[in-house]
């Protein structure tokens, strides 16, 4: 891959477009040529920080606005999902498994469990009041990446 | 992206075939379908049938784990049959499969329980 390609999609905070932010960005990461595995993983990384954006951070409110931004470097995608909402008071407490925050929502738990073991690397930054930004890497070992 | 959720009732064994993907946006229809039937259909026992579940996501845990309470408050067991390789490892990373036991078809699901019941 010559150059780094990025993009940027920003969309309100409904939890309809929790599948359109998943495919969108397995759509964009297809060009690294990953395993159906590794789609998968991806896929499932963007539902949990979309979800969390949506139910923590804007906790349900239709005008938040989701941001995701996601590059390719080589054989490295990056991802980061943001939002302007409440905010994480304790985030070595949120990154527990299967703590949650909202237990009478059904909640496992389990959302950053998934995306630090799913991803290389995972970063949170989160201001009481000013909103999260996540930010992720995953090195994609395709045979498109070995060659280019 | 939608979900679909087909019930059948075999005896007091409520099978749920779930079809399509599985997040915190349609998580709540299978919450609500799932209560509706185990509640009027009085069944004890209920095989989750995983075939054709194409995704699923820490939402879906929670509403699985939900149900699981459910039916064992009320005696009953649930399993799961037919798992996806991408379901099958958010239940072992989520240690779920713990508590569900795996089956590799509706019908050895069905015998288990049948055991039990």
């Amino acid at each position: 891959m010559s150059g780094n390609n990025f993009m940027k999609l920003s969309f309100a905070a409904r939890s309809e477009n929790e599948a359109f932010a998943r495919v969108a960005v397995a759509a964009f990461v297809s060009q690294l040529d990953p395993t159906l595995e590794q789609i998968d993983e991806i896929k499932t990384v963007v539902s949990e920080a979309v979800t969390n954006a949506i139910i923590h951070g804007y906790d349900g409110r239709p005008d938040g606005v989701v941001t995701l931004e996601a590059a390719i470097e080589g054989d490295t995608f990056s991802l980061s999902v943001s939002d302007e909402g409440s905010g994480i008071e304790d985030l070595e407490l949120a990154r527990q498994p299967l703590f949650t925050s909202r237990p009478e929502l059904e909640r496992s738990g389990m959302g950053f469990t998934i995306m630090e073991n799913f991803m290389d690397a995972f970063e949170a930054e989160s201001v009481p009041g000013g909103g999260t930004r996540l930010k992720m890497k995953k090195r994609i070992e395709s045979k498109k990446a070995l060659f280019n | 992206m939608s979900l679909q959720v087909e019930l059948e009732q075999h005896r007091n064994v409520l099978i749920v075939r779930l079809k399509g993907e599985l997040d915190h946006h349609t998580a709540d229809v299978v919450r609500f379908k799932m209560e509706d039937a185990i509640l009027r259909g009085r069944c004890e026992h209920v095989v989750l049938s995983l075939k054709e579940l194409q995704f699923m996501d820490s939402s879906g845990l929670g509403v699985i784990l939900g149900r699981y309470k459910l039916v064992k408050s009320r005696g009953g067991k649930m399993v799961v049959c037919d798992a996806q390789p991408s379901v099958m490892r958010l239940f072992e990373l989520s240690g779920l499969f713990k508590i569900l036991s795996l089956h590799e078809s509706e019908r050895s699901a069905l015998a288990s329980l049948e055991v039990v019941s």
